[in-house]
């Protein structure tokens, strides 16, 4: 049974509280049990508790897919980017030094490449994946474009991603602030890694109107 | 003698902690489950909705329960990884006797001869000093069944007043401010309510990691329109994308709130209607918040005045709000003044008792509303009744069928207990579901007191590191393997369900109790056969009391997915019998409760909540010369407690696996400590040695440690036994302590495991 057309998987960093829920819900997944595909990091803890959860983008022209020598990655008729196949990876890891998402991993012991494949065995049969449905801050959530849009009026679900001259187009979306959305539907990826980060990298309202990257404990002496 | 029996070392080789793993048929991606059991999480107070994977007696897994309303689902770690409890190689399988010729110092011992021994015992003890020489110690994290029978096994079988449990470390002073200011104990609204609230104020509460469920509902609230608030020293995940951001210096947040208020009151942000018609108190609480004009407020705090005027001002003309707090702002000496001052700030608005505007506290272990409820409390009876009450006495003394004078008094907080057994005048003590060897504060006190009792049982699934003293280990039950009912955050009352049965020896924890109770010779009002029954008896001995329970049945909890009690069988208006469908929102407008009889929403008997002067005092032992850094403690999101299941279970343990030091970069670099590095922190009671972890999302001048560990990992070694006056609650979240670099890594580095 193929998946449902009308259900998509939306990713808003924004919400994430880092907690790994989605990590450890992960591995109970049946195409993968005991090995978690989701990345989940700290942008820089040191500096903020800020996390990003990383599930495979499900590409419409996955660059995985594009340069296997041994055509071993398969996207399903609805769409689902397929971990290796067996009988055909050679564990070369061409896939994981291209894909723009850093979402393949080669699993060594077992010569193959693994990754998310969206709960294949549950989103197949149009129960949601693992992580969107354990995930307590839903920065995953699974669900159709009218629930997005009807909960989450403060952001858009944006699924076009700019690497250089590279335009990718993926079947998950990312929550983007509405107004960023508005004036540029699609993630600069490179202009935004280009940038110079604030001093601090955390976005902190200490002063409503104030500057983002106020230091909350400047007067706090030691 | 309750030392322990032989090195911990050896202890541990035995009895763990070890790390469990997914094997087997939990690996398996052929093995079908033989069926799914609804039931909740085992660990915190969100008691979220799940179902277990059950095959051939064992928990092989986990479905999501997404038809459950409260998480529709969704769970944190500890829930997703819960089911790796069961079928454990450190699972007390056999009752043990303590042994020092044994090489792990304890060797088994047939079920029925530990029971007799541990009767013989408490018998003999009782009998040479009397009743009130055996103390007894529950926990929240039991279903109320079990809090109930423990209540009345102590007063009505052992006869001792000496009962207290691990809520004294996590609801007292919420528990204490709410029945000061409504004169009932609990959250007022359901969580859906915090959804279309304008402001939602969180006061030391690090939701992310304590409460994750309740994540999403301040995300959706902040989706439709809220502005999000957080008062806490760290910035905590949830403080990160606030709207408003007070970083509140540990031990000072009732002058916060004072100068919040006296704003309010200045600028007339306050529902003038409201206070007069439905509060009464109010002016002297104005008097002293004229005490805190802004800027003594902000030097006070240390939270800067414009965010102090901020917060004012948004608090103060919202329409509707939510205010909910949890330890951060009641694990102090002063947590009761701290729980009061919040709710001023909701009374002085007015806004509570509708949809969409509320307050509520959130609490911690799973039973924490239950258990706090139905009589293992040292001061209370079921339904919230007050043990020194004649009326309240005579009502339960009657359910019991014992004489009221029979019934003993009140008796002394968990903390109190434990130096009444260093005086000598506490001889035994039987425990249950509490580690306070880990878990309370100052614990090398703790375990010199341990080590004084002439007699110690321990009923318990793994071996904890307080049971390590013990002379008689009862082998109990997990939570999956009995049924019976808990209170979560909301105060809806929800159904656990069995999944498997106890291996081995191991027991139903009522049914030791009742064993217990038959070989002490006392088995009247001890003869229940199942949880059901335990819990018919508690709805009748709680009904009349504020925590009504007599309209709630197990069918129809399961039929509404959880009841909001109160729940009566009978109208408190008229008397006559109803099908009462429970109480999701307290204090409406018109309510009718049966201590106001109609006079007013609240339940006094003038129907007028109360507000409180919510005084600040500096922190006992606070920072000062030689120690001149804030220790702050509290827990991480895949640890739970003091460990003794989620230090067992593997990939919770990789998750996190020892406590680190967190610390600013600022501090860091005074001391000359980088990331990692072993540090020293210091305290008059003790110091420990833990890597540092430097992060500037802590106050410089505050060190922050996770609780979740044992022995020389543990910061309650460094924790002062400073408690609130009234709630007795002890003060986790603030002392004065020192940091430098380790000239060395510490002995344990080498021969502990993480988790142990």
């Amino acid at each position: 049974m193929p998946k449902p057309e009308y259900l998509h998987f939306f990713i808003d960093p924004n919400r994430c509280i880092g907690c790994q829920a989605c990590v450890q819900a992960c591995t109970e997944c049946d195409t993968h049990r005991g090995e978690s595909m989701i990345h989940l990091e700290f942008v820089e803890r040191a500096r903020s508790t800020q996390t990003v959860p990383v599930v495979c983008m499900h590409c419409e022209q996955p660059t995985c897919a594009e340069v296997c020598p041994a055509d071993a990655i398969k996207r399903t008729g609805d769409g689902i980017v397929q971990s290796a196949r067996k009988s055909r990876c050679i564990a070369c890891g061409n896939c994981v030094i291209a894909c723009p998402f850093g979402v393949p991993e080669l699993y060594d012991d077992r010569q193959i490449m693994m990754k998310c494949d969206m709960c294949y065995d549950r989103s197949s049969v149009g129960k949601k994946p693992m992580c969107a449905t354990v995930c307590p801050s839903q920065a995953l959530f699974f669900g159709t474009r009218e629930q997005i849009e009807q909960l989450r009026p403060l952001s858009t679900p944006v699924n076009r991603f700019q690497f250089g001259a590279q335009v990718v187009s993926t079947r998950v979306f990312m929550m983007v602030p509405a107004a960023l959305a508005s004036h540029e539907p699609r993630v600069d990826v490179t202009a935004a890694m280009a940038e110079q980060p604030h001093e601090r990298s955390l976005v902190l309202r200490t002063v409503p109107g104030g500057p983002v990257d106020h230091d909350p404990f400047a007067g706090v002496t030691v | 003698m309750a030392a322990i029996p032989v090195d911990d070392l050896k202890i541990t080789e035995r009895f763990g902690p070890h790390r469990s793993a997914m094997t087997g048929v939990r690996l398996s991606t052929s093995v079908e489950p033989e069926r799914l059991v609804k039931t909740h999480c085992c660990f915190c107070g969100q008691q979220c909705g799940i179902q277990l994977k059950v095959r051939d007696n064992e928990v092989i897994g986990f479905e999501p329960w997404e038809e459950f309303p409260f998480n529709r689902g969704m769970l944190c770690p500890k829930g997703v990884k819960r089911y790796l409890q069961g079928s454990h190689p450190d699972r007390l399988l056999t009752a043990l006797r303590r042994d020092p010729t044994s090489p792990h110092g304890f060797a088994p011992m047939p079920y029925a001869d530990a029971i007799a021994r541990t009767a013989a015992e408490i018998s003999r003890i009782q009998q040479t000093h009397g009743p009130q020489s055996v103390a007894l110690l529950g926990g929240a994290s039991l279903t109320t069944e079990k809090t109930y029978l423990l209540g009345k096994f102590a007063r009505v079988c052992l006869k001792t007043p000496y009962i207290d449990y691990n809520g004294r470390l996590c609801m007292v002073s919420a528990g204490a401010a709410n029945k000061k200011a409504f004169g009932i104990d609990r959250t007022t609204n359901p969580w859906s309510d915090m959804v279309g609230t304008e402001v939602i104020w969180v006061a030391g509460s690090n939701v992310a990691e304590c409460s994750p469920i309740t994540t999403n509902y301040l995300w959706q609230a902040r989706e439709q329109g809220a502005k999000i608030i957080v008062q806490d020293p760290r910035i905590t995940p949830v403080a990160r994308t606030c709207d408003l951001y007070l970083p509140v210096k540990p031990g000072r947040d009732a002058a916060l709130f004072a100068g919040v208020l006296n704003l309010m009151i200045e600028h007339g942000w306050i529902d003038r209607e409201f206070i007069e018609t439905y509060t009464v108190g109010f002016d002297v609480v104005a008097r002293y918040c004229a005490e805190w004009p802004p800027a003594r407020t902000a030097e006070v705090s240390g939270v800067p005045e414009r965010s102090i005027r901020q917060a004012a001002e948004w608090w103060g003309t919202a329409k509707s709000s939510f205010l909910f707090h949890a330890r951060g702002i009641e694990h102090h000496s002063n947590g009761v003044q701290n729980a009061l001052g919040t709710i001023n700030l909701v009374l002085a608005t007015g806004r509570i008792g509708k949809p969409k505007s509320g307050y509520g506290t959130i609490v911690g272990q799973a039973n924490g509303q239950g258990g706090r409820e139905h009589g293992q409390k040292c001061d209370q009876l079921p339904g919230w009744r007050d043990i020194s009450n004649p009326e309240h006495r005579r009502y339960v003394a009657g359910v019991w069928g014992i004489d009221e004078s029979d019934l003993p008094g009140p008796g002394v907080d968990a903390y109190e207990l434990f130096r009444k057994i260093d005086r000598g005048e506490v001889k035994a003590l039987l425990s249950i579901c509490f580690n306070p060897k880990v878990s309370l504060p100052d614990n090398a006190f703790v375990t010199r007191c341990l080590e004084r009792l002439e007699f110690y049982a321990a009923i318990d699934f793994f071996l904890n590191d307080t049971a390590r003293h013990a002379d008689i280990v009862l082998p109990g039950s997990l939570h999956e393997e009995d049924e019976g009912t808990v209170t979560q955050v909301e105060c809806r009352v929800i159904k656990i369900n069995k999944a498997v049965e106890c291996p081995g020896e191991a027991r139903q924890d009522w049914r030791i109790i009742q064993d217990l109770a038959h070989a002490l010779g006392r088995p009247r009002g001890f003869t229940f056969n199942s949880p059901r029954e335990i819990f018919d008896e508690l709805r009748v001995a709680s009904k009349g009391g504020v925590a009504d329970y007599s309209g709630i049945t197990y069918e129809k909890i399961e039929r509404q997915m959880g009841i909001f009690w109160p729940c009566y069988s009978e109208d408190p208006k008229t008397g006559a019998p109803v099908d009462h469908p429970g109480t999701p929102r307290l204090f409406e407008r018109g309510s009718y409760n049966p201590i106001a009889k109609g006079k007013g929403p609240f339940y006094f008997e003038d129907g007028k909540a109360r507000f409180n002067v919510a005084e600040y005092r500096p922190p006992v032992d606070d920072a000062n010369a030689e120690y001149p850094l804030f220790l702050t403690t509290g827990r991480v999101v895949s640890q739970f407690l003091s460990g003794t299941q989620t230090r067992r279970i593997g990939p919770l343990v990789n998750q996190y696996p020892e406590p680190r030091i967190e610390m600013h970069p600022r501090l860091a670099a005074k001391f000359g400590i980088q990331d990692g590095e072993w540090t020293v922190a210091e305290t008059p009671r003790g110091a420990i040695t833990l890597r540092a972890m430097v992060v500037t999302t802590i106050r410089p001048d505050t060190i922050f440690i996770p609780y979740h560990w044992p022995g020389e990992k543990s910061p309650n070694r460094l924790t002062v036994a400073a408690q609130d006056p009234i709630s007795k609650i002890p003060q986790y979240k603030v002392c004065g302590c020192r940091i430098r670099r380790a000239s060395a890594p510490p002995a344990y580095a080498t021969i502990l495991e993480p988790q142990q």
